[in-house]
């Protein structure tokens, strides 16, 4: 029997998803026996055109990481659909639009102009842009143009499954390519990781007060953090409570809170907004002026909040920015 | 959540999609977005078919800077790491020193020392991947190997299974060692102004000692197989240094009171093509000593010497085209800061005829060197009784304003640089990132390296990998240049004839 076809690729994303797979260590060698990688630009060379030339679903899973900016990614997207019986989002980009979604708070033309003039190391007082297309000597090199919203891959294309986490671990990336392998794959549109909140797995859970009430909120500098406590139970915003568990409480065993990368349970819609009903219902003081106080210590609710899933969010956007 | 209500949810958003599709259509005509995400490189040739200019273009920006705008400078460590994940310790470190300057509150002995245990052992597994999984194989497989061959699955055929095994074995342990006090390894989050978010438990440090004492055994054994695969092969030591891959710039790297290399810490160096030291500056003093400048084929920006001006892509005793990363740092100092990496490092020069030394490819080699000095430095703090004190953190008192924070990166020299309100919360975001450093001499490569091997309208079959290799060897990271793209480089090349017709296109990745 032919070993089943993978394929790996990326869109907008850093790369650290990529490195996890690679984090599979010598796991890795216990997969790339067992499957035939079709396409993993990072670590192997590989024509596009050897992609279009497949038949239409002989790739068994493709694993997509990074979220989806510019149409050569859009376009990726949809080959690699085509070709591929499941398309599995992995990583918190393609899942929920990642850190880079923060930017759909931003203008172009503010990027442009902080980049290429106003940094304060530019020089350049012609104020010279990069072109689309420029002429020169009988040259002419061309550029593309950015684009202005970055988008979760299932705002593009059909997903099947999703392995959550900025990057997704090596145990839960282990899971999900051995359910495929095994053909124990979970009901379409799941996300392949445990379906309950990351409380419930971190060593700081004992201390976690059942009922909270929050007179202030500390930020993670301002304060020597208590190693073993929870830290919501310390005044910390966490969102550990709105987020899937399954990366066993990584950051919190690091000495920080959780900022949410695994996104939501299945029960949630909104991740932000389910911490921020949570938070907000339990600040201790009822007085506008005094709740105010105390909601100086979140500055920025939308990075806190919506740290890793703006995109997919209900916000989505700040509404100003043209939709292109 | 009822049906009911995730169906009209998932109503409105399919039309939201479909709205938004319409509307981009529209922008979407220009064939060329077919490139993005992709290191483009478009070469026009004269009347006789030689080359007559080559532009490396990059052409994505993903604007980190602005987007970074109003978040709390305490998250910038972790927001900033997802610029890069194979070098987001990099990026994590740079920013944490930026919080400390910006809040004037300088890490506890301990927690610096954590930091640097951190960072050096994240030096020697980034550069153990270079060497092994991304540009090495075009040594250790060979340049001429197939496409197919040259890649991990090639490099563990050459060395061995077993030798195989020990790399990643012992990527693994390096790397379980950041997870332990950065809580995951790509993208970690110890860094606070002041310190670390945790300590060294002392039962823990038995296992770390031995860890390190195989790391230093591990970047002898690297040299090793360098020096008996690439350096044993005259081919080899020809193509190193060879005119295609020679450039003579100025060199940048950050050095410690001795002028040896450090990568944590320390003042920034630069070196003329000779060898001389022409500045020495701090962190804070970088706009005076660096500047970027802007060309219009490309997203990606230009660093040049300030005080030297822009003179465009020129090399010799005037350029003010610098370059950063291995070579750079070693041709930057005195030497190294470890016995081991010294030797290492003396080896390097006697045989490549003295300091400095011009040829891109021996970065491969200074890889090496700087992966000894990792691995020493990690042992020697590893024996540090400090390094298990519990107290490795102070809480900043001051009022925010404005910081610069500094580190080497594996690719190298890597500048943060924020103002912040009274609250902490930034009003501006500068990133001068590693490959940026090199972009200039970079683009002079990928020329050379075309008129070297273009002639007469003549496109040599290894075109695409020699050219590459001329990039490779700098281990660019044209995610980190324009805070946009993956790590890896994946290609296009288009060459135009007199006419400007298009002659033929190379796509590789």
């Amino acid at each position: 029997m032919p070993k089943p076809k993978v394929a790996f690729y990326w869109c907008a994303s850093c790369g650290g998803c990529e490195e996890t797979v690679v984090d599979l260590a010598e796991d890795i060698l216990g997969v790339v026996e067992k499957v035939d990688i079709v396409l993993w630009p990072v670590a192997m060379d590989f024509k596009y055109k050897d992609l279009e030339a497949m038949p239409d679903k002989s790739i068994v899973a493709t694993l997509l990481n990074g979220a989806i900016r510019s149409t050569e990614q859009e376009e990726m997207a949809h080959l690699l659909r085509r070709k591929s019986r499941y398309v599995i989002a992995y990583g918190a980009c393609a899942h929920l639009g990642g850190i880079a979604g923060l930017a759909n708070q931003f203008p172009r033309e503010q990027i442009l102009k902080f980049n290429y003039e106003d940094a304060p190391s530019v020089v350049n007082e012609q104020k010279t842009r990069p072109q689309l297309s420029f002429a020169h000597n009988g040259h002419n090199p061309t550029l593309p143009a950015l684009h202005h919203v970055v988008r979760a891959l299932d705002q593009v294309v059909d997903v099947d499954y999703y392995v959550p986490g900025c990057p997704p671990t090596p145990k839960i990336t282990s899971a999900a390519v051995t359910a495929l392998l095994e053909n124990r794959l979970p009901p379409k549109g799941s996300v392949i990781a445990p379906d309950i909140a990351l409380c419930d797995e971190c060593p700081r859970k004992a201390s976690k007060p059942t009922n909270v009430s929050f007179t202030h909120f500390k930020r993670p500098h301002q304060m020597l953090m208590d190693p073993e406590k929870c830290f919501l139970a310390q005044g910390v915003v966490c969102m550990g409570p709105s987020t899937r568990s399954g990366c066993e409480a990584a950051c919190t065993c690091g000495g920080m809170p959780c900022t949410g990368c695994f996104g939501p349970t299945s029960r949630v819609r909104d991740q932000g907004l389910k911490i921020m009903s949570s938070l907000c219902a339990n600040v201790a003081p009822k007085e506008e002026a005094d709740i105010n106080k105390v909601l100086e210590g979140i500055p920025d609710p939308v990075g806190t909040f919506y740290r890793y899933g703006l995109a997919k969010s209900l916000v989505r956007r700040k509404v100003t920015l043209p939709v292109k | 959540m009822e049906q009911a209500v995730k169906d009209t949810f998932n109503q409105g958003s399919a039309r939201a999609n479909a709205a938004y599709q319409m509307g981009r259509r529209r922008f979407t005509v220009d064939p060329i977005t077919r490139l993005e995400g992709h290191g483009k490189i478009d070469i026009y040739l004269d009347e006789k078919g030689d080359v007559e200019r080559a532009y490396l273009q990059v052409p994505e920006l993903r604007g980190f800077e602005v987007f970074s705008l109003g978040r709390p400078a305490e998250d910038m460590p972790q927001i900033t790491s997802r610029i890069c994940g194979v070098c987001p310790t990099a990026h994590h470190m740079a920013s944490t020193k930026c919080l400390d300057d910006l809040y004037q509150t300088p890490p506890t002995a301990p927690g610096r020392k954590i930091r640097e245990l951190v960072y050096n052992t994240f030096m020697l597994e980034d550069h153990a991947l270079h060497v092994f999984v991304l540009g090495g194989p075009d040594f250790i497989v060979g340049p001429e190997a197939p496409p197919a061959e040259r890649n991990i699955v090639g490099v563990i055929g050459k060395v061995g299974l077993e030798a195989g095994k020990k790399v990643i074995a012992t990527r693994r342990r390096l790397r379980d060692l950041i997870a332990y006090f950065g809580g995951k390894v790509v993208h970690p989050v110890l860094g606070l102004p002041g310190g670390v978010s945790k300590a060294l438990d002392p039962a823990e440090l038995p296992k770390f000692k031995e860890l390190a004492k195989d790391g230093v055994e591990f970047a002898e054994w690297t040299l090793q197989v360098f020096k008996d695969i690439v350096l044993k092969n005259s081919d080899y030591v020809k193509l190193i240094t060879s005119d295609a891959y020679t450039h003579k710039t100025c060199y940048m790297g950050m050095v410690d009171e001795q002028n040896k290399v450090n990568f944590y810490d320390g003042k920034l160096r630069v070196v003329d093509c000779d060898g001389k030291e022409i500045y020495k500056f701090t962190a804070q003093e970088y706009r005076d000593f660096v500047a970027e400048h802007v060309e219009p084929w490309s997203y990606m920006k230009f660093t040049f010497l300030k005080p030297r001006g822009w003179k465009g892509f020129t090399e010799g005793p005037d350029t003010s085209i610098y370059s950063v990363a291995p070579l750079a740092r070693l041709n930057a100092s005195d030497g190294m800061a470890t016995p081991k990496a010294q030797a290492a490092c003396d080896e390097f020069y006697k045989t490549l005829g003295g300091k400095p030394v011009h040829h891109t490819l021996a970065n491969h080699w200074a890889r090496i060197v700087e992966m000894v000095q990792a691995a020493e430095t990690m042992e020697k703090l590893l024996n540090d009784p400090e390094i298990t004190s519990q107290e490795v953190r102070r809480v900043p008192t001051n009022v925010p304003k404005e910081g610069i924070g500094v580190v080497e990166a594996p690719r190298g020299t890597l500048f943060h640089h924020y103002r912040t309100d009274e609250r902490g919360c930034i009003t501006m975001a500068n990133l001068i990132v590693a490959t940026a450093n090199n972009a200039a001499r970079i683009a002079m490569s990928v020329e050379r390296a075309a008129k070297g091997l273009i002639k007469g309208g003549q496109v040599t079959e290894g075109l695409l990998n020699k050219v590459e290799m001329a990039f490779r060897a700098y281990d660019p990271c044209l995610g980190c240049a324009t805070h946009s793209l993956p790590g890896h480089l994946p290609l296009l090349v288009k060459i135009y004839d007199r006419h400007r017709h298009l002659l033929q296109e190379l796509r590789q990745g």
